[in-house]
């Protein structure tokens, strides 16, 4: 039973800690909008959790465990894929940072976020009700 | 945690741009003085940036990577009251572009602003996981 309620909390925990790494990186990139050469980076949400839920960490260069011994590798979820954003406008010092565009994602990241949360809880009630009758 | 990594990064942009805002004041002040401690006038202070990796995650952090002396030439105003004026009646006034650094203070007090704003998103967004399942 504690086996099944984790697996139905499962995609939404993945979906949450990918979320979570998006906000982080795309802080990165505001905090940097004003760094000489600095290439403002993000991750394809989508593919990053087909990779997290089908057990692969590191994307597209993540390693396959086809035997129990394996050793997972140390590549943390998203950082290998990683890409960068290609700007509308360049600037003259190299920076590839749009204010408005990170600041758009940042909120929408924000917002999914708050609804991965809002998921979880409406998870965590039907569970409840199903124990409670 | 990687939210928590939210505040590492945003708070070394407070870090930086408060450093360039006080470069800007500093330069404000400056704008006339013709003679500092070494007798020479004051000379520009710029910030230069630089992103940094924040322990290992995917997220980078910025610092200042040195404070550089602007090596444009002073201003050269035609003063012969001036005990500091050379023999042809010219002061050297600092190289400092009070134009130029009133452009740079709205420029890093929006950055801080948006990078504070950042900060207050992730607290909510923490606050909001820790009543998760409630």
């Amino acid at each position: 039973m504690v086996g099944r309620i984790n697996s139905a909390l499962d995609f939404q925990q993945a979906a949450l800690g990918l979320r979570a790494q998006r906000q982080q990186i795309l802080a990165g990139n505001i905090a940097n909008a004003d760094t000489p050469n600095y290439k403002a980076r993000d991750f394809d949400f989508s593919s990053a959790l087909k990779d997290a839920v089908a057990g692969r960490t590191g994307g597209a260069l993540g390693m396959d465990k086809t035997a129990p011994g394996h050793l997972a590798g140390t590549l943390a979820a998203s950082q290998a894929g990683l890409m960068y954003r290609t700007s509308a406008q360049a600037s003259a010092d190299g920076n590839t940072v749009d204010m408005d565009v990170e600041r758009a994602q940042f909120s929408e990241n924000a917002i999914q976020y708050e609804a991965g949360l809002t998921f979880i809880t409406g998870k965590f009630k039907t569970l409840l009700s199903a124990i409670q009758g | 945690m990687s939210i928590f990594n939210v505040f590492h990064v945003a708070g070394s942009a407070l870090t930086a741009q408060a450093m360039r805002l006080n470069a800007v004041a500093s330069n404000l002040a400056n704008a006339d003085s013709i003679a500092g401690p070494d007798g020479q006038p004051y000379r520009a202070k710029q910030v230069v940036f630089e992103a940094i990796p924040m322990n290992g995650q995917a997220g980078q952090g910025v610092r200042v990577k040195q404070v550089v002396e602007d090596a444009s030439p002073g201003r050269m105003v035609y003063d012969p009251r001036n005990p500091a004026a050379d023999e042809k009646g010219y002061v050297m006034m600092p190289n400092v572009s009070v134009v130029d650094e009133m452009v740079n203070m709205i420029s890093a007090s929006r950055s801080y602003q948006t990078n504070a704003e950042v900060m207050n998103t992730a607290k909510q967004l923490l606050l909001k996981t820790l009543t998760l399942g409630q």
